[in-house]
């Protein structure tokens, strides 16, 4: 989808997104000619349909993770379905807080280890060197990744 | 006066959600996978439990015997029962570097499937709103089916089986995610409501652009009366590429893997 500012013609800029929690999804557009903007709000039934698309809107801003949507969608994965092989880059690891921990351990077992892969990334990419839960609140709404 | 204003085609410039440009990367990274695949095969039907997945498990432990490098994509996302019939053991899968290793049977047979992601016993089942999931639950499971071409690490394959459900959809997706349409193998029982429905699927595969290696009529010489396999073999112009009695030999399937393996 675009946005058109009618009045200049122009086509509007996407500026940022919102993920308030709900299922829903909130994402700003500017008008780079009046500055205007308008935001789009989803319901939880539409940002569902974009997300099942495998697409973000405000473009993709990490690498695909293997499986990606599988692993955040499916509701009945087994906890124990995936390893992480154990030759992996360790290194400038971020710490993680204890309730940022705390709130990794709600995460479901089919996808843990991929949401903590995901904030570790934007941990780094971002020079955090703790990932407490306003950390993560950010990264989500960042990367829009709704229902992680 | 009605507002006056240019329409979706008309604008042009760049937008940093790039819809457009996130869906053909994702085409891409199915072509680089299946870029060392020498042949994508799907095995389709149009009815349910008349052997397809059967059938597929056991052509591929016949051509992986014969020396083939194999792959099986359990495309049946809901009922996926390839990992049992390839007797694959019961492990985690593993993850490295943006891919997910597949199981392996005892013949070498590479398979991928949900069956190996969700809980025994429990459906496939998805996080997301209840009130019209089915507005959405379509577009995930194309979306699964392409996370299964793209993030599985195949490898090289001399050809990988792709075991579709009942229903033409998944064909559908399916040829839509690969650069051609895949060609296709039909399993039928000798029955006429069985020749019916996979008479409307080999149409489908066909309108799709997709070519028939031929007709496999399951479960035949017991109790099913028809002739279908011959039926729409000859419709079809396609070979009738064997009729398989209930609990075929091992040399029966080898029959088959040299006849649609030696078509490559
Ligand atoms: N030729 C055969 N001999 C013995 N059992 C068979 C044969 N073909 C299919 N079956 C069995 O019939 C059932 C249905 O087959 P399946 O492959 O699951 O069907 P589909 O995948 O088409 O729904 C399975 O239990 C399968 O093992
Ligand atoms: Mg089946």
């Amino acid at each position: 989808m675009k946005f058109l500012c009618v009045e200049c013609d122009r086509q509007m800029a996407f500026e940022e997104r919102q993920l308030p929690g709900d299922g829903t999804l909130a994402a700003a557009f500017r008008c780079p000619q009046c500055g205007r903007v308008v935001a789009m709000l989803t319901n939880p039934m539409e940002t569902q349909l974009v997300a099942s698309l495998g697409v973000k809107i405000g473009g993709a801003t990490v690498s695909p993770q293997p499986l990606e949507t599988i692993r955040a969608a499916v509701a009945t994965g087994k906890d124990d379905a995936f390893v992480e092989d154990g030759k992996r880059e360790t290194g400038d690891a971020p710490a993680w807080s204890a309730e940022a921990q705390e709130r990794l351990a709600r995460v479901p077992g089919f996808v843990r280890g991929m949401v903590k892969r995901i904030y570790a990334d934007y941990a780094r990419d971002h020079g955090v060197a703790e990932i407490t839960p306003a950390v993560m609140d950010t990264a989500r709404s960042e990367l829009g990744l709704e229902g992680m | 006066m009605p507002l006056n204003f240019r329409t979706y085609h008309d604008l042009t410039e760049p937008d940093r959600s790039g819809l457009a440009e996130q869906i053909g990367a994702q085409r891409r990274r199915v072509a680089e996978r299946l870029a060392v695949v020498a042949r994508v095969v799907a095995v389709m039907s149009g009815k349910g439990g008349v052997g397809k997945s059967f059938v597929t498990a056991h052509l591929a432990r016949a051509l992986a015997r014969m020396g083939g490098a194999v792959g099986v994509l359990d495309a049946d996302l809901n009922g996926p029962t390839v990992p049992q019939l390839l007797r694959v053991p019961v492990a985690s899968c593993t993850l490295h570097d943006g891919v997910v290793e597949p199981a392996v049977s005892p013949e070498g047979v590479r398979c991928f499937s949900m069956g190996l992601l969700i809980e025994d016993g429990r459906p496939l089942a998805f996080r997301g709103p209840a009130a019209e999931s089915f507005v959405w639950r379509g577009a995930l499971e194309a979306t699964a089916l392409r996370e299964l071409l793209a993030d599985v690490a195949w490898g090289p394959l001399d050809v990988l089986l792709v075991d579709l459900p009942p229903g033409m959809q998944r064909f559908t997706e399916l040829a839509e995610l690969l650069p051609e349409p895949p060609p296709v193998v039909a399993i039928t029982i000798p029955t006429p409501e069985s020749e019916d429905a996979v008479r409307r699927a080999l149409h489908a595969a066909r309108d799709r652009g997709a070519p028939c290696l031929g007709v496999i009529e399951n479960m035949a010489g017991g109790p099913f009366v028809g002739d279908a396999g011959d039926t729409l073999a000859r419709e079809f112009a396609i070979p009738l590429l064997a009729r398989l009695p209930f609990h075929p030999s091992a040399h029966e399937w080898d029959r088959i893997a040299h006849r649609v393996g030696g078509s490559a």
